[in-house]
């Protein structure tokens, strides 16, 4: 037998299928639904606002990265890309979803080292700037209308330029009824989708489809959805049950980001527990805030800055949740943060 | 499926084994030369007894145990010493052995009686003699396994765990024994528990082998509390703290061995060759190899004598396949690579796993996106995420205090991490730099 050169690597010697563009890409899979329903609710517009805050993400990634642009095929930054744009209004200018990509990007994600590394999720992050510079631009709300083919809203305003508001028909959002007009909207339009509201947010029904993809897939952890849902759902339905101008369960749930945030955004594997249990108390963190801020803070909506929030803590949630180490009776492992 | 005990965490891997589980064991041919390296066991290497030139029956000690850790080293077939110099071990080193050349004309027949009868032995007895015939952990570990037969004084020992569970993926050979050998196996359990002095004995076999359930069961003993314990598949159920906690419940505390939890664990090889050794008066000489893997031609199961070289029994399998990529002593999770084909089979060598290009596939390291995954994976739940990235900056010492002693190596982190970071390769390397500055 003649010799051939081996291969003498460390064990193990196998690896499980899954790796990281793997889980990225199926998570940008997962969303093409999303993408789609956006699409057939609010027309071109929705599409044009995605593909400009990919467009910021990505020349970001790629001329700033620390890969020198190979990491634009591990599909992370097209999914912070896809999420911010799902999260902005329809009729949003193009050019301010870019610079949100670009800033998100830069600031939420390559500040801190690239992929793995950051802190806030990059797409909530440059959302939170968009708010911060274009609160009026951010809160102007389109409905459905009857040809779909027009633009909803100012989408190619001139940068730097405020858009013209009047294009367009706009109204206020479901949780922006409740909140302001105490209008309470029937839940099969939520579930469905078809109501005004943010780009990709509005359908519960094609969140939920692709979160289920992803939590058999094992490309999410269910626990963090799973317990935003359970506070949400207990404490809006005691609060109804106290006093039932307040709004009910079911229109927590389906109305506004919740859905996609506690889906996609909290579900971020670099932004959320490493633990099972520190999941848990995230996603509870997360339900919490979520109301407080619904119900009693100066906003109709307050899923973002409830997921930054705990996004913050969560270095704190890993070192006070560390397993307990085999063989070492009842106590949890000490002070070994992440 | 929730019926079945197991431990928490672990991971599943295709475990591959359809590829040689329904091939029966074969003898190998004896080799024209046989390769003995005097340190194929857990502990002090041993000591050469014989001379070049010195002629050796099959069954001779030809090297004797120096220390209580150790184990003798006996010629495995008849022939001639024809050196005693350094040869490579299949740890990547080089080790004292000896060459034998083996006698073409022998019949290699069996010969008086070297080991007692162990029904006229008392406990203390069987011990020596489980230690003169070089019996050691076939498991993989080849710990000499009559030290498990005399526990510290002050604890109480309750129950012998034999394990059968085989839990690296491909590997039959343990398989292969509870088919073939099942009556072997009670007879090397009824040894064992008087050597022990208790009464009961539990094997534990993972559930992707219902047909060796049966043998075992079909062979279990009436007068001995032996019970067979089907366990869930999943990897590392084989590893002694997982198998004792699986079917005893119990936590065998950070640091401490198995009898302080009142159970000695031997493997299933381990036990049938004990008592062959009874049986056949010869020394541990002989087991079974499963060789296996798409990157050979014939896969099988063969009664292998040690000191046989990786390329004769290769040989015997119809050689590599062009797309054979690497050679493994062991299973795919926990084996030592080989570079080179002059090695021998050592009595802790179970498998022979030769992986194709495609079962192996070298993958890109990316950076951790905390997924979680190795922390969920970790048998015995360490945070490899943190170990890893304290590994990467040397900091040795902080490891230790996040509890890398504990870690067995078993490989689950590095299976699991979807960012292929070389965890516990990482955590192995570690253990050596600390070895290194601790002595």
């Amino acid at each position: 037998m003649t010799d051939k050169a081996l291969h003498v690597t460390a064990s193990p010697h196998i690896r499980a299928a899954d790796d990281t563009p793997t889980i990225m890409w199926s998570v940008v899979m997962s969303l093409a639904p999303v993408v789609g329903a956006s699409i057939y609710f609010f027309g071109p517009s929705a599409l044009l606002v995605i593909l400009a805050s990919c467009a910021g993400v990505l020349l970001v990634e790629r001329f700033f990265g620390t890969s020198g642009g190979k990491s634009l095929f591990d599909g992370s930054a097209v999914i912070t890309g896809v999420l911010l744009g799902l999260t902005l209004p329809p009729g949003f200018p193009l050019w301010m979803a870019f610079l949100g990509g670009a800033f998100g990007m830069a600031f939420g994600k390559l500040i801190f080292g690239g992929l793995g590394q950051n802190i806030f999720n990059p797409a909530l992050l440059g959302r939170a700037f968009l708010q911060a510079a274009f609160p009026v631009a951010i809160t102007t709300w389109t409905v459905p209308t009857e040809n779909w083919l027009s633009l909803r809203g100012d989408n190619f305003a001139f940068p730097l330029m405020s858009p013209s508001l009047a294009d367009g028909m706009t109204g206020a959002t479901p949780l922006g009824l409740m909140k302001f007009e105490q209008i309470s909207t029937e839940i099969l339009p939520l579930f469905w989708g078809s109501t005004s509201g943010s780009v990709g947010e509005t359908s519960t029904l094609f969140i939920l489809l692709g979160g289920i993809y992803l939590a058999a897939r094992n490309h999410l952890n269910w626990r963090i959805p799973a317990s935003i849902f359970l506070t949400v759902a207990v404490m809006a339905g005691g609060i109804h049950f106290y006093d039932n101008s307040y709004p009910g369960p079911l229109f927590m749930l389906c109305s506004g980001g919740l859905m996609l945030g506690a889906v996609y955004m909290a579900t971020d594997m670099v932004t959320s527990p490493v633990t099972n249990l520190g999941s848990w108390i995230f996603g509870f963190g997360i339900g919490f805030l979520v109301v407080v801020i619904r119900l009693w803070g100066g906003l109709p909506e307050g899923v973002m800055y409830s997921i930054l929030l705990m996004n913050a803590l969560v270095p704190f949630i890993n070192r006070a949740t560390q397993p307990r180490v085999f063989g070492t009776g009842t106590q949890r492992q000490e002070g070994a943060a992440s | 499926m929730s019926a079945l005990l197991s431990f928490k965490s672990g991971v599943h891997p295709p475990d591959e084994k359809a590829i040689t589980a329904g091939i029966a064991s074969r003898r190998l041919p004896f080799p024209d030369e046989l390769i003995l390296p005097l340190s194929q066991h857990l502990g002090a290497p041993a000591k050469a007894l014989v001379q070049i030139g010195d002629r050796l029956q099959r069954g001779d000690m030809l090297a004797e145990a120096s220390g209580f850790i150790s184990a003798p080293i006996h010629a495995t077939a008849a022939g001639t010493v024809k050196d005693i110099a350094l040869w490579p071990h299949p740890n990547g080193g080089s080790v004292e052995a000896v060459r034998i050349k083996v006698d073409p004309y022998s019949t290699q027949q069996t010969r008086p009686r070297m080991v007692p009868r162990w029904e006229d032995l008392e406990p203390s007895q069987i011990s020596d003699a489980i230690r003169e015939a070089g019996v050691v952990g076939l498991g993989g570990a080849a710990f000499p396994a009559f030290v498990k037969l005399n526990p510290p004084k002050d604890q109480k020992i309750e129950v012998l765990l034999i394990n059968g569970c085989e839990c690296e993926p491909y590997l039959t050979s343990d398989h292969r024994v509870m088919l073939e050998r099942a009556e072997q196996v009670h007879t090397g359990i009824r040894i064992l528990l008087k050597g022990l002095g208790i009464t009961k004995a539990v094997v534990g076999i993972e559930s992707n082998k219902p047909d060796a359930i049966e043998a075992m069961q079909k062979a279990a003993p009436t007068d001995l509390d032996v019970s067979i314990q089907p366990l869930q598949v999943k990897y590392p159920q084989g590893a002694e703290k997982m198998l004792i906690k699986a079917v005893t419940g119990k936590e065998v505390p950070s640091g401490a061995l198995p009898s302080v939890v009142g159970a000695v664990v031997q493997n299933v090889a381990t036990v049938a060759m004990i008592s062959e050794v009874f049986e056949t008066g010869l020394p541990l000489i002989e087991r079974i190899v499963t060789v296996t893997g798409r990157g050979i031609k014939k896969p099988g199961n063969w009664v292998v004598p040690f000191g046989t070289k990786l390329r004769d029994l290769l040989d015997q399998c119809g050689g590599l396949t062009d797309d054979a990529e690497e050679v493994v002593f062991g299973g795919p999770m926990m084996g030592l690579a080989v570079g080179n084909l002059d090695v021998p089979i050592l009595k802790g060598t179970g498998g022979v796993l030769v992986l194709s290009k495609d079962e192996c596939k070298q993958q890109e390291v990316m950076p951790c996106i905390r997924c979680g995954r190795c922390l969920e994976a970790c048998p015995i739940f360490l945070n490899p995420q943190k170990l890893g990235s304290l590994a990467r900056v040397e900091r040795y010492e902080e490891m230790v205090e996040t509890h890398l002693n504990d870690c067995m190596l078993c490989g689950c982190c590095s299976y699991a991490c979807p960012s292929n970071i070389p965890l516990s390769q990482l955590f192995a390397m570690s253990k050596n730099q600390l070895r290194k500055i601790s002595s």
